[in-house]
């Protein structure tokens, strides 16, 4: 086969790829993007198989077949709240893997320009005679692949070459650590708080610094040791940068990581003049950067004040809460169900550490079997990671159109009897709004506290993942349902018929 | 402090003030319990079961008149009963003060402290001693009761071998609380019931109780209840006439109207006129609950059922809550028992009528001697006022076209400099790198604005998915590694066939995952 139809399965996987993000526009088509996905991905890989360049075409069929066994027994096994975890762990494989190839574009170099300078042939090709270049021509036919590309190259095309495959593997390098700290942080192996070196992001400046002296230095040589210093800062940038954000900011986090993995697959295809590299890269680089600022807007934050870590110093004292948080139990909060005729119930991270969705959706079942209005309401950022409470609620079986977003249900809350808020708290902070001290103000908040009754189911007294103190939980119309979500429901349940 | 309860002297009053139960609780308070002899016994409560429960039981009103210090009672006291009072004494019953000024006066003029319990403020706090809710809350129930026993069929509706039969139509005019009763009762009996008020913000209340509020074709400036403390105001002569207008309408098709429309301290408004009650079928039933005020139906005949030439039968009892004394008493007495509570704040026996709360203010209609009424406006309001709504002021069309051009060419403004800086920095790149580089970039460039158009278009909830789906696609390195596999260098093979085998795993667990989570979203 040849490059004519290499190409044109590019180009096929290309447009698929792109109608199977499109498709993601609504929950139906959905299920056929991912088949788009799923075909444009094995036509993309098959192509590059049998097209030019490849080898050792058993072996890769063997790795990919084990890679794939793997990934579908932890795809299978893995639990939905673990989603988040997953989808990290998922992105330090995509970035380990682009370091890789970024090396052996480097080695590729390196072994090219040696056996050209065996035969007494300058490399990379400059202005030559007819004579050495036939020689030259003969000496590249040796290699193949992704070699004979290379062998072709002349010295500023290489230059382009180095430079691309050094930003493929700093920005791969940097996903990864970044990528194994988030899931450290979400899955509970890493302390979620912001935690930073001395020297804070002066340490990344710096790294970042002397990469780019690197990258000069790399020029200047071609030599592998400033490759590997600089995979080792970018190693570094990548720990640093994700253990000093903090844990309620993750969901930017992932959905930057993200972004990072596909810039770092362009870069690649940039040096491997793969455009099909290229164009997926771009489209998942693009779609995470829009992802980042979806969440950064819903949090009202800047995206650089979330990668610099932490909530940003408020302007003066916040306002003091007063009053006190008055408990509830399962029968009062099953009494004022009975009566209520509108149900709200705003899910967030608490639901999904304690695995209560399965509770929730058959408390909704009940209500809606009594014939009364239940909905959900979902803060942009309630959870993880982006759309954490949906896939939730999806897996527990909650119909999606009962599922609405903050800007769908906030003009909703006056006219609703109960809201139940489940394990969430700076979403339903009403200092955002009132109190323009409050480290989130600004940040839009579902409004819960204007609906008849509001419960608050929660752990404790303490305050949430920001450490701000909700004075939603003091309001005359809000009961306290403490304990453990699951638990707390589980009796709700048997009250409820 | 001794609290007395008479026997009721009005003939066909079978409520007492006090049970056994409340009296158990007055005595908590510290304080003692006096009754006359056969107060309770029209209303189940007999006088051992008062003695059983440390209630002295005197023989004869005036005895007990004399003997108590507080004289708890239900109806309105007569001219006799006041003689009775003096400065040490308190008295609390029903008053209606608005029509019983010269009784009120005689009262202050005794010196006595009169509370009456058709006064109290309808605040949240004072819910617990609201006797006229918890009146017509019996009062609503039962004239659904009474309709029942006049009417000639089913509430409900049935197929039955013999037959199949309509479900009874039942109006409620007036959803205030003894509406709402009737509502829940004529509903629960299955009968379909509509519901009519003039204040159209209890509509939400009528529907949630299971009946259909009927809308009037009428545009009006929305009444605030809160202004009137949760009661109907008068309304203007436009409005009557459409309401009217609509129940003409109605008329024929309804089976039993129950009429509660009140407006405090006036006549009842007459609602239901002569030409629909003979617009209605014979057979047909109409309750006027407001028959103690004239009636919402000027043919209604106060205490008394008639029956119309057409058929139409028309109770106008005024003793609901009578008729079923048990109930109400238990009620009333606890209404009592509450307001005692707030009474003796330190539970020692002591009253301590504080005029500065609003409740025993609200309710006191004579206090040292002077007449205490109409009371001052409550401090807090019963219902939460209607914010009013913030008045945008509207932006004439020119004022919005000039916004418009200015967004506009800002928005054209900052668009040409963006354009202009990209161009230039690509002019820059092109005059450095090669021309291989700039193909692939081309590329590079249109696959970006790609996924930005299509990324948008993203559901929200889908975001989750979007990151797995990408987070597969993004293992699309594995083309790299791929490439480089052949190259024959044994290190190169290693580390590509790493890669291969890393984006084997992300490629599988990517997709199927994804895939899993979509097949979770299912519509209701």
């Amino acid at each position: 086969m040849d490059f004519g139809f290499t190409t044109a399965a590019y180009v096929v996987a290309a447009v698929l790829f792109i109608l199977s993000l499109g498709g993601l526009s609504g929950q139906e088509s959905a299920k056929r993007a991912v088949w788009y996905g799923i075909v444009g991905m094995a036509l993309a890989v098959f192509a590059t198989l049998i097209g030019p360049g490849g080898g050792l075409w058993w072996l890769s069929i063997i790795l990919i077949a084990g890679g794939g066994a793997i990934g579908t027994v932890v795809a299978k096994r893995v639990g939905m709240t673990e989603m988040p975890q997953l989808v990290a762990a998922m992105h330090s494989l995509v970035g380990l893997a682009a370091v890789f190839v970024g090396y052996n574009a480097h080695i590729e170099i390196g072994r090219i320009s040696s056996v050209f300078a065996e035969a007494g042939i300058p490399f990379p090709l400059g202005e030559m005679e007819a004579a050495m270049l036939a020689q030259a021509d003969a000496l590249s036919e040796q290699f193949r692949g992704f070699g004979a590309i290379v062998a072709h190259k002349t010295q500023a095309e290489i230059n382009v070459l180095r430079l691309e495959l050094f930003l493929g593997i700093f920005i791969g390098a940097v996903t990864f650590t970044g990528s194994v700290i988030a899931y450290g942080k979400l899955a509970g192996k890493v302390s979620s708080a912001a935690t930073k070196l001395p020297g804070g992001h002066l340490l990344n400046a710096a790294a970042a610094g002397v990469s780019l002296l690197c990258l000069f230095w790399y020029f200047g040589t071609g030599g592998l040791f400033p490759l590997i210093l600089m995979t080792l800062l970018a190693l570094f940038i990548g720990y640093h940068l994700i253990m000093g954000i903090g844990g309620a900011d993750m969901p930017v986090v992932v959905s930057m990581l993200n972004s990072y993995s596909g810039w770092a697959a362009a870069a690649i295809g940039f040096s491997l003049s793969n455009d099909l590299l290229i164009v997926v890269g771009a489209l998942v680089g693009s779609s995470g950067a829009i992802l980042s600022y979806i969440m950064c807007k819903a949090m009202n934050r800047s995206f650089i004040s979330v990668i610099l870590g932490g909530f940003g110093g408020s302007a003066g004292p916040a306002q003091e809460v007063e009053g006190e948080q008055v408990a509830i139990d399962a029968d009062g909060v099953a009494q004022a169900l009975e009566e209520a005729d509108s149900v709200v119930i705003v899910p967030g991270y608490g639901m999904a550490v304690a695995q209560a969705q399965n509770n929730v959706a058959e408390l909704t079942r009940r209500l809606r079997g009594q014939g009364k209005e239940v909905r959900f309401a979902i803060h942009p950022v309630a959870g993880r990671l982006p759309g954490h409470m949906n896939v939730l609620l999806a897996e527990a079986k909650v119909p999606y159109d009962i599922v609405l977003e903050m800007e769908e249900i906030n003009d909703d809350f006056p006219d609703t009897d109960v809201v139940i808020v489940i394990g969430s708290n700076d979403i339903v902070n009403p200092a955002a709004q009132d109190d323009p001290n409050s480290p989130i103000a600004g940040m839009p908040v579902l409004e819960v506290w204007k609906a008849k009754n509001v419960f608050v189911s929660k752990r404790g007294q303490g305050t949430g993942y920001s450490g701000i103190e909700n004075p939603l939980f003091f309001k005359d119309n809000t009961r306290m349902f403490y304990g453990d979500a699951k638990k707390s429901l589980d009796d709700l349940l048997q009250k409820v018929s | 402090m001794k609290i007395g309860t008479p026997k009721e002297i009005l003939p066909g009053e079978n409520r007492v003030a006090m049970t056994p139960d409340s009296a158990r609780m007055l005595q908590k308070l510290g304080h003692e319990c006096l009754v006359e002899a056969g107060a309770g016994e029209k209303a189940g409560s007999l006088d051992d079961a008062y003695r059983e429960a440390g209630v002295e039981v005197v023989d004869g009103a005036d005895a007990l008149w004399s003997g108590a210090d507080i004289i708890a009672k239900v109806r309105p006291p007569t001219e006799e009963e006041l003689n009775h009072l003096d400065s040490s004494k308190t008295l609390i019953s029903h008053f209606y003060p608005g029509s019983n000024e010269e009784l009120m006066k005689l009262a202050a003029d005794k010196g006595a402290s009169v509370i009456a319990m058709d006064m109290i403020p309808r605040i949240s706090r004072a819910q617990k001693m609201d006797a006229l809710s918890s009146m017509a809350n019996i009062a609503g129930y039962r004239a659904v009761i009474e309709a029942g026993n006049n009417f000639g069929r089913f509430f409900t509706g049935q197929v039955t071998a013999a037959g199949k039969v309509p479900p009874a139509k039942v109006l409620v005019v007036g959803a205030g609380v003894a509406g709402l009763a009737a509502i829940g009762t004529s509903t629960s009996l299955g009968a379909i019931t509509y519901a009519f008020d003039v204040r159209p913000e209890v509509a939400e209340q009528v529907e949630s109780m299971g009946a259909e509020f009927v809308y009037l074709d009428f545009e009006e400036e929305q009444e605030d209840g809160s202004e009137s403390g949760g009661y109907a105001k008068p309304s203007s002569p436009e409005f009557r006439e459409a309401q009217l207008a609509k129940f003409r309408e109605l008329a024929p098709d309804i089976d039993i109207v129950i009429t509660t429309a009140l407006i405090p301290n006036r006549e009842a408004p007459e609602l239901w006129t002569e030409d629909m009650v003979k617009a209605m079928k014979p057979g047909s039933v109409i309750v006027d609950l407001a028959a103690e005020r004239g009636g919402n139906c000027k043919m209604t005949v106060k205490d008394e059922k008639i029956v119309t030439d057409n058929g139409v039968t028309i109770v106008g009892y005024t003793d609901f809550p009578s008729r079923m004394a048990t109930q109400s008493s238990t009620l009333y007495a606890t209404n009592i028992r509450h307001l005692m509570t707030d009474l003796t704040p330190k539970k020692d026996g002591k009253v301590d009528h504080d005029m500065e709360d609003d409740v025993i203010r609200g309710a006191t209609i004579a206090h040292a001697g002077e007449v205490t009424f109409p009371p001052p406006p409550p401090k807090t309001k019963a219902i939460a006022a209607q914010k009013p709504k913030p008045k945008e002021k509207e932006k004439t069309a020119e004022e919005k076209r000039a916004e418009e051009m200015a967004a506009f060419k800002q928005q054209t403004k900052q668009q040409v400099t963006l354009l202009a800086v990209g161009a230039v920095l690509m002019l820059l790149v092109g005059m450095i790198a090669p021309a291989s580089f700039l193909q692939h970039f081309i590329v590079f460039v249109l696959a970006c604005f790609v996924g930005f158009q299509v990324i948008w278009g993203v559901a929200h909830s889908l975001h989750t998915p979007l990151m797995a789906v990408t987070n597969a696609i993004s293992s699309i390195i594995i083309l790299g590694a791929l490439m480089q596999i052949g190259s024959g260098s044994f290190l190169v093979i290693l580390l590509a066939a790493l890669s291969v085998f890393m984006a084997g795993i992300n490629i599988f667990g990517g997709f199927l995952v994804t895939r899993r989570m979509l097949a979770m979203f299912q519509k209701s």
